[in-house]
């Protein structure tokens, strides 16, 4: 097992830069997510890692070895496709002892190594099957089987879970986790699914145009985005945009708003704050003082959202739309139309340099 | 419904009528090849006569084991070389592809009595001559360019992702492509290898200009066999030989359910 150095890649296709740049440190043993909307240059970095491709320029170390110039069949590395890519003509313990069976191991070997794979992913009865005879889920547990029974330095997945349907990929997290956390491998995962991210990852870096724009733990990205885009791509953001003061962003209405997090910056600088939905409370009434949400706007509810454990209202206030989400308490809920009041923490407020 | 019924019916005569166009010329002569008259006269008499004849008839039996050995000649150089062109058409990209592959196609519709022409006056030209070296080398020119369309045609339903995934399990070039690669096209390249087989077995027109009379193919021989005079062994050479052949399709298409494999 391995830590993976990415450090200065930068790749083009003709005049599109698909990676700008890029510099990422993945700690050995570490579960990562590579989050990016399509385009960002995410599954490039993947296939770098990987040895599909080469970089232009920047070096790419695995334990240590650099390998920007060694084709991925020396690479020792796992992979997961995003439609499995199993191989159709063989059975499932053959796909599985492929990996294997190349480096020319003994039948004997493979066989029992073949068969603890399969166990790991609870699959152990399925090895003479063929592909098209397994469910979605089951094929993805193939293709995982037979990326980490060669013991490769890291395992590389590239949106494994995105051809299954909303409940299994649920299991399928769960349980790509459990297996990831067994034997203790690097691995980088790439995915468009926030979600996925937040839930999965220890780190998560996020690409856009082929530059990483924020990378940490789930937590820190959440709690501190660094970027508009950081903030509205991991998670919903309301974003005000103004001008910075010493504590905040004064709004072109003469609005003041106060935020806690974040970069200092200086005063009159163009800025952003940041605040998630379910920072923000909603009420028809005043605001009492004490409660420390120091910022708070009128507005009026213009829709509403009801999901069961909790609701998204969409507050219109002069030409912009906020988010607030209120968790189902049993209280009062709102009617569309009714004037409403927005407070909330400068502690929840992540002031942004435009 | 009455309609309906009528167009069943209609349906089904069309099918007696396409199968009886494709069958009856090939029926009557191997019914012919039994018959102990000569000259196609009735009442049928039983007979194997034809066959022993055969049996006696060197030439003819010469011109085939010719036409047997170039047609597997043929069939093997040309599906062994056309797959790994198909493949290097689909892995690559060069300068002058687009140009390669546009220039596969000709050769599949100008008329054979050209080609063979051009090949007679080229082998001609170089020194080779004529005779079955030829016959050989212009049966593969002509078998080349089926293999190459119907293997790349089966390889566009190849997914690329699985000689990755195999690459990134350790697997070099040649075990992705042995392991991986062929299985995948192993249908058409069957297919690509009986149209070669077809194309050489039946070729008449290229092999009449690069034949000389020691060293002829079946087609040959038989064309040469009629001119000279007509007679009932042709017909038992031919029967031999569909069903030879007829057999061979069947168990193919038996091994490798065409277009039906998943």
């Amino acid at each position: 097992m391995a830590g993976v150095q990415v450090a200065n890649v930068s790749r083009s296709f003709g005049a599109h830069k698909a990676l700008d740049d890029v510099s990422i440190d993945f700690a050995d043993g570490g579960f990562y997510a590579l989050l990016g909307p399509s385009g960002s240059g995410k599954t490039t970095l993947l296939r770098q890692i990987a040895g599909f491709d080469f970089p232009d320029s920047g070096r790419i170390a695995i334990g240590g070895e650099s390998v920007e110039r060694v084709p991925v069949e020396k690479r020792r590395i796992g992979m997961v496709f995003q439609n499995y890519a199993l191989f159709p003509n063989m059975s499932v313990a053959d796909n599985v002892a492929f990996g294997l069976s190349v480096r020319g191991e003994a039948k004997a070997t493979i066989a029992a190594e073949v068969q603890r794979a399969l166990d790991l992913v609870q699959l152990g009865k399925l090895g003479a099957r063929k592909p098209h005879q397994l469910s979605g889920g089951q094929r993805q547990r193939v293709a995982l089987a037979r990326a980490i029974v060669t013991k490769p330095r890291v395992l590389l997945l590239d949106e494994p879970l995105g051809a299954l349907d909303k409940a299994l990929r649920v299991d399928m997290q769960i349980e790509l986790k459990r297996i990831q956390r067994e034997i203790g491998i690097t691995t980088i995962f790439v995915t468009h699914d926030q979600e996925e991210a937040l839930t999965m990852s220890d780190r998560i870096g996020i690409l856009r145009d082929g530059r990483l724009v924020q990378e940490g733990p789930p937590e820190e990205i959440y709690d501190r985005p660094q970027s508009e885009f950081a903030a509205t791509f991991l998670g919903d953001a309301n974003i005000f945009r103004g001008n910075a003061t010493g504590n905040g962003i004064l709004l072109a209405d003469g609005t003041t708003i106060a935020a806690a997090v974040g970069d200092r910056l200086v005063p009159g600088a163009k800025a952003s704050c940041a605040v998630r939905p379910e920072r923000i409370q909603i009420s028809t009434g005043v605001v009492k003082p004490d409660t420390g949400n120091a910022n708070s706007l009128k507005g009026q509810v213009s829709k509403r959202i009801f999901a069961g454990n909790n609701s998204t209202y969409f507050v219109d206030r002069d030409g912009q739309t906020l988010k607030v989400i209120v968790q189902n308490t049993g209280a009062e809920r709102l009617a569309e139309g009714e004037p409403v009041v927005l407070s909330w923490s400068p502690d929840s407020t992540v002031l942004i340099a435009a | 419904m009455a309609t309906t019924r009528i167009l069943e019916w209609l349906g089904r005569f069309y099918i007696v009528l396409l199968l009886g166009f494709l069958y009856l010329p090939i029926i009557i002569m191997a019914a012919m090849s039994f018959n102990a008259s000569p000259f196609y006269q009735l009442p049928f008499e039983w007979t194997t006569d034809w066959y022993a004849s055969l049996w006696q008839n060197d030439q003819l039996i010469a011109a085939t084991w010719n036409s047997i050995e170039i047609a597997v000649i043929t069939t093997i150089i040309s599906t062994v070389l056309g797959a790994m062109a198909s493949l290097a058409l689909y892995r690559y990209e060069f300068r002058g592809k687009k140009v390669l592959q546009a220039l596969l196609f000709p050769p599949i519709a100008i008329p054979w009595l050209i080609t063979g022409t051009a090949m007679l006056i080229f082998f001609f030209g170089i020194g080779i001559g004529r005779g079955l070296v030829a016959i050989l080398l212009g049966h593969v020119a002509l078998a080349l360019p089926y293999v190459i369309v119907v293997v790349s045609a089966r390889l566009q339903t190849f997914a690329p992702e699985l000689e990755e995934a195999a690459r990134s399990l350790g697997a070099n070039q040649w075990q992705v492509t042995m392991r991986i690669t062929l299985p995948w096209i192993m249908p058409g390249v069957i297919a690509g290898g009986l149209f070669a087989f077809a194309v050489s077995f039946d070729q008449f027109v290229v092999s009449y200009f690069l034949s000389t009379p020691g060293q002829t193919t079946l087609p040959v021989e038989i064309y040469a066999a009629i001119r000279k005079g007509f007679t009932p062994e042709i017909n038992a050479v031919s029967t031999i030989i569909i069903v030879v052949s007829m057999a061979l399709m069947l168990l193919t298409a038996r091994f490798f359910k065409f277009g039906g494999e998943k």
